[in-house]
C-alpha cells in the first residue's frame, strides 16, 4: 500500500501538483485513518490534504481516476468458450504453462493480476521517455512467462498434435502484446508527463522569443501566466512606511486608554506606499511580428494579475488596448489588437506623440513606463523631444528590446538615441529575461 | 493520532448523519473533511464564494458536537491584543490604588531602598497572573476544558502578519505569553478558517490547513438544504426554485446567487402565498437573488424562459 501511495504521489507530482514531503506525511495519516477500501473516500481525503487550491484539486483527482483506472486483460478472442477439456481430465493438463492456460481459459481477472504483478517486478513506474515503451512492454511479457507460452506453441506444433490449439496461442500471444504496449502507455502518461514537461518548459524558457513555434504557443501562454501571477503576488502586499516625527494623536491615546491615557505606546503617522502605476507600450508591428504576440501575452497575463496597469499598442500609430484586454479572452484580445494596430511599419515618432496625447498628463512620479519593442522607426522622425519629456516626468522609463544587443543601432534602429532618455535599456529576448528584468523592475519600485 | 474523537464520529457517515441532525445537509467531501480535521487534528480552510454555508458548517459542526463555538471575525489591523488576550490594565491599576496603604505598610519595615526593592519583588507577580489576564477568542479557545470549534472567520482579511501569527496555534495548539509562559489547550480545538479568496494565503498556512473547496451544491443537495431550512415547503415548488436558481448560476453574471439567497428567496416566495412559480413573481422577487443593477438586467431577460424551464423540469403544467 505504500509503494502504491508513493507512485501515486509521483504521478501526481508529474501532473504538476505541488506536494512537499510533509504534505506526503499527511497523505498517508490521512490514508490510514480512512482506509483503502472506500476509493471515493480515499480520493476525497487525499484531495483536502494534498491541493491547496482548486486547480490542484482537479489536477489529482484526474490523476487519481487515471491511477486506478484498471485495464482489463483479455486473451483477444471474440468467443468466450472456455477450452474443451478431455473429459475425464480435470487437473492441470497437457502440461501447459499458467500463462497459456490462462489465455486459453480467457481469465481477465488473473491475467490482469499477472500483468500488474510483472509490472511491478520490473518496476514499470520508472519509465521516462516513450520511446522506451516497447521495451518496458517486453520485459512485462517476459516476466508473465512469454518465453513458457513460446515453449507451449512450439510444442504443440511439433508433436501436430493440436496445430489448432497453437495457432489460437499464437493470436493471444499477440494481442498480449497490444495490451502490454497499451498498459505501459498509460504508465508513461502517468509518471512521465512531468518529467517531460520539464525538460520542454526549461527549453522554452531560454528559446529566443522570435523563434517560438507555433505549437509551443500553448505551453507558452501557462508559463507566461504562471510568472505574471508569481511577479503580483510577489508585490502585491500592502506596505506602509512609518513617517518618525510625526505623532499620530488619535490613534495613540485611543491605544492608550488602558493607561489613563499616558502614552506608553506611541504611534506615527504613517504613509501607505502606492504600488507603481505602470504603463506599459506593446510594438505589435511587421518587424516584431513573431514576438508581439507573445508580448501581447505576457501583457495580457500581466494586466490580469496588476491592478491599474495601462496598457498601450503601437505600430505606426498607438491606441490604449487597456480595455480590450480586460474585456475579452486573451485569444480574442489579441486578435483583436493585431487587427485595430497590428503589421503596421513602424513610426516611433508619431506613436510617441499619440502617446503624450492620450496619457502623458497622467505619467508622474509613481509611473513606471515600459516600452516593448525594437526601436526601428524607418527612419521616420524619432521626436526624442518627447521621449526626453517622458524620461522626465516619470519615475522610471524601461526599454525592453527583443533584439540582441549586438544589432542595436544598425540600420534603422534607434535605440542608441532613445537609450539616454531611459533608465534602463536591455535586451530581452527569452522568457528567463523577461522574467528577470520584471522582477528587478517591481523591486526598485518599492 | 488524535483518538479522543474516535467515538463520537466514528465513520464519515456518523459525520453525515451528526452534521445533518442540527439542520446542516453536507456534501460528502464535507463530512470527509471535518471527520479528518478531527482524527488528524488539522485545521479546515474552507474557500469558496460568499453564501455557501462556509461558517454555518462551524456552527453546524459546534452543535453536533455540543462544544461551544468561539468565532473570531477577521480584518485589517486585528493584532495580538484583539484576537489572542490583553492585559486588564484599568484592574491592575485600580488594584494598586486599593493596595497602595497596604504595600506602604509592607514596605515601611524594611529602612534600606534595596531592602523595600527586595520585598516590592516577590510581590510584583500577582499583578501579572492569569486574574488580571483578558482572553480573547484564541486564548479562550484553548482554555475551554472540553475543547471547541474555533471559528476564524475572513482570514483573507486580515494582514499577512497576523497569519503568521497564527501558525503557532494552528500547528501546536499553543500560545506563548511572555510573562507567564507558553499556554497549551486543555484539549485541541477543531479549527474552521473561512477564506473568500480576496487574496492568496500564505503556503506556510495552506501547507498546515486540509484545504476544503465549498462551491455551489447541485440542485438535488440543494433541495436538501432548502428541505431541512424551511420545512414544510411544497416538493414542486422547492424543485421550481432549485431548478430555477441553478439555471440562473448558468448565466454570466457578476455575482452568482449562492444557498443563503436561495433559502432567502424562498421564503419570500412563500410569504407571498406563492403555490408555484410565475414571471410575475419572479421579476419581483429577484432582487433577492441577483444583487447588481447589471445582473438584475441580464437575468430579467431570460427570467420568462428559465421559469418556464424549471416548471418543465418539476412536471408542472404550463
Amino acid at each position: 500500500m505504500t509503494a502504491m501511495l508513493l507512485d501515486l504521489l509521483r504521478a501526481a507530482r508529474g501532473a504538476g501538483v505541488r506536494i512537499s514531503v510533509a504534505e506526503s506525511i499527511d497523505a498517508f495519516r490521512s490514508a490510514e485513518v480512512i482506509g483503502y477500501s472506500d476509493r471515493q473516500a480515499l480520493k476525497d481525503s487525499l484531495s483536502l490534504t494534498l491541493g491547496k487550491s482548486l486547480e490542484d484539486k482537479k489536477l489529482f483527482e484526474d490523476t487519481f481516476d487515471l491511477y486506478f483506472q484498471r485495464q482489463t486483460v483479455t486473451s483477444g478472442e471474440e468467443e468466450t468458450t472456455p477450452r474443451a477439456r478431455p473429459p475425464g481430465d480435470e487437473g492441470e493438463q497437457d502440461g501447459l504453462a499458467p500463462l497459456s492456460s490462462m489465455l486459453l481459459d480467457n481469465d481477465q481477472a488473473g491475467l490482469a493480476a499477472a500483468m500488474e504483478g510483472a509490472a511491478d517486478a520490473i518496476g514499470a513506474s520508472n519509465i521516462a521517455l516513450f520511446t522506451q515503451t516497447n521495451m518496458f512492454a517486453w520485459r512485462i511479457l517476459e516476466q508473465m512467462g512469454l518465453p513458457e507460452l513460446d515453449r507451449d506453441i512450439a510444442h504443440l506444433r511439433g508433436e501436430g498434435a493440436d496445430e489448432e490449439t497453437a495457432e489460437r496461442l499464437e493470436q493471444m500471444r499477440a494481442a498480449l502484446g497490444t495490451q502490454a504496449r497499451a498498459y505501459m502507455e498509460r504508465q508513461l502518461t502517468l509518471f512521465s508527463a512531468g518529467t517531460t514537461r520539464e525538460i520542454r518548459e526549461g527549453a522554452l524558457r531560454n528559446v529566443r522569443l522570435s523563434q517560438l513555434d507555433r505549437r509551443d504557443m500553448d505551453r507558452m501562454r501557462t508559463l507566461v501566466r504562471d510568472m505574471a501571477k508569481q511577479i503580483a503576488t510577489r508585490y502585491s502586499r500592502k506596505r506602509w512606511q512609518d513617517r518618525r516625527g510625526q505623532l499620530d494623536i488619535r490613534r495613540t491615546m485611543r491605544r492608550n486608554m488602558s493607561f489613563d491615557s499616558i502614552p506608553f505606546h506611541t504611534i506615527w503617522k504613517r504613509t501607505r506606499i502606492d504600488r507603481p502605476s505602470i504603463m506599459v507600450l506593446c510594438d505589435v508591428s511587421g518587424s516584431v511580428a513573431a514576438v508581439a504576440r507573445f508580448l501581447l501575452m505576457f501583457l495580457y497575463s500581466l494586466a490580469d494579475v496588476l491592478a491599474g496597469l495601462r496598457s498601450f499598442a503601437y505600430s505606426n500609430h498607438l491606441i490604449e488596448v487597456s480595455d480590450i484586454l480586460a474585456r475579452r479572452e486573451i485569444d480574442d484580445a489579441i486578435e483583436e489588437v493585431m487587427k485595430v494596430v497590428g503589421f503596421g511599419s513602424s513610426d516611433y515618432g508619431r506613436c510617441f506623440a499619440d502617446f503624450a496625447e492620450i496619457a502623458m498628463r497622467n505619467v508622474n512620479r509613481q509611473t513606471t513606463v515600459i516600452i516593448l519593442g525594437d526601436a526601428r522607426g524607418n527612419r521616420n522622425e524619432p521626436r526624442i523631444d518627447l521621449m526626453k519629456q517622458i524620461f522626465e516626468r516619470a519615475n522610471r522609463v524601461i526599454w525592453l528590446n527583443p533584439e540582441p544587443q549586438s544589432l542595436w543601432g544598425t540600420g534603422d534602429s534607434d535605440i542608441l538615441r532613445y537609450e539616454p532618455f531611459c533608465h534602463q535599456v536591455t535586451s530581452c529576448g527569452t522568457l528567463t529575461q523577461l522574467e528577470r528584468v520584471i522582477s528587478e523592475m517591481m523591486q526598485q519600485a518599492q | 493520532m488524535d483518538t479522543h474523537f474516535a467515538d463520537i464520529i466514528p465513520t464519515i457517515e456518523s459525520v453525515q448523519t451528526g452534521l445533518g441532525s442540527t439542520g446542516y445537509i453536507p456534501s460528502r467531501q464535507i463530512s470527509t473533511a471535518v471527520f479528518l480535521a478531527m482524527r488528524l487534528g488539522k485545521p479546515i480552510l474552507a474557500e469558496g464564494p460568499a453564501g455557501v454555508g462556509k461558517t454555518e458548517l462551524a456552527k453546524a459542526a459546534a452543535e453536533f458536537l455540543g462544544l461551544p463555538l468561539v468565532r473570531m471575525q477577521c480584518y485589517d489591523g486585528l493584532d495580538e491584543s484583539k484576537a489572542l488576550y490583553e492585559w486588564k490594565y484599568g484592574k491592575q491599576l485600580l488594584y494598586t490604588q486599593i493596595l497602595k496603604e497596604k504595600v506602604s505598610a509592607v514596605l515601611s519595615k524594611d529602612d534600606t531602598m534595596d531592602a523595600a526593592l527586595q520585598r516590592l519583588h516577590e510581590f510584583d507577580d500577582i499583578f501579572f497572573s492569569e486574574r488580571f489576564l483578558e482572553p480573547r477568542p484564541l486564548l479562550r479557545a484553548l482554555q475551554e476544558p472540553k475543547g471547541a470549534v474555533l471559528l476564524i472567520d475572513e482570514i483573507d482579511k486580515a494582514d499577512e502578519e497576523f497569519e503568521a501569527f497564527l501558525l503557532e496555534i494552528l500547528s501546536d495548539h499553543q500560545v506563548t505569553i511572555p510573562e507567564i509562559g507558553t499556554i497549551h489547550a486543555i484539549v485541541k480545538p477543531v479549527v474552521i478558517l473561512t477564506s473568500n479568496n480576496t487574496r492568496d494565503l500564505g503556503d506556510a498556512m495552506k501547507r498546515r490547513c486540509l484545504h476544503l473547496h465549498i462551491g455551489y451544491p447541485d440542485a438535488r443537495l440543494e433541495e436538501q438544504i432548502i428541505d431541512s431550512r424551511i420545512p414544510g415547503i411544497e416538493a414542486s415548488l422547492r424543485r421550481q426554485l432549485v431548478s430555477f436558481v441553478q439555471q440562473l448560476r448558468g448565466l454570466d453574471l457578476r455575482k452568482l446567487p449562492s444557498v443563503s439567497e436561495t433559502i432567502d428567496w424562498a421564503r419570500a416566495i412563500l410569504l407571498l402565498n406563492a403555490t408555484r412559480l410565475d414571471t410575475e413573481v419572479v421579476r419581483d422577487t429577484l432582487n433577492l437573488l441577483l444583487k447588481f443593477e447589471g445582473d438584475m438586467i441580464m437575468g430579467g431577460k431570460a427570467v420568462g424562459e428559465m421559469v418556464h424551464r424549471a416548471l418543465r423540469d418539476s412536471g408542472v403544467e404550463t
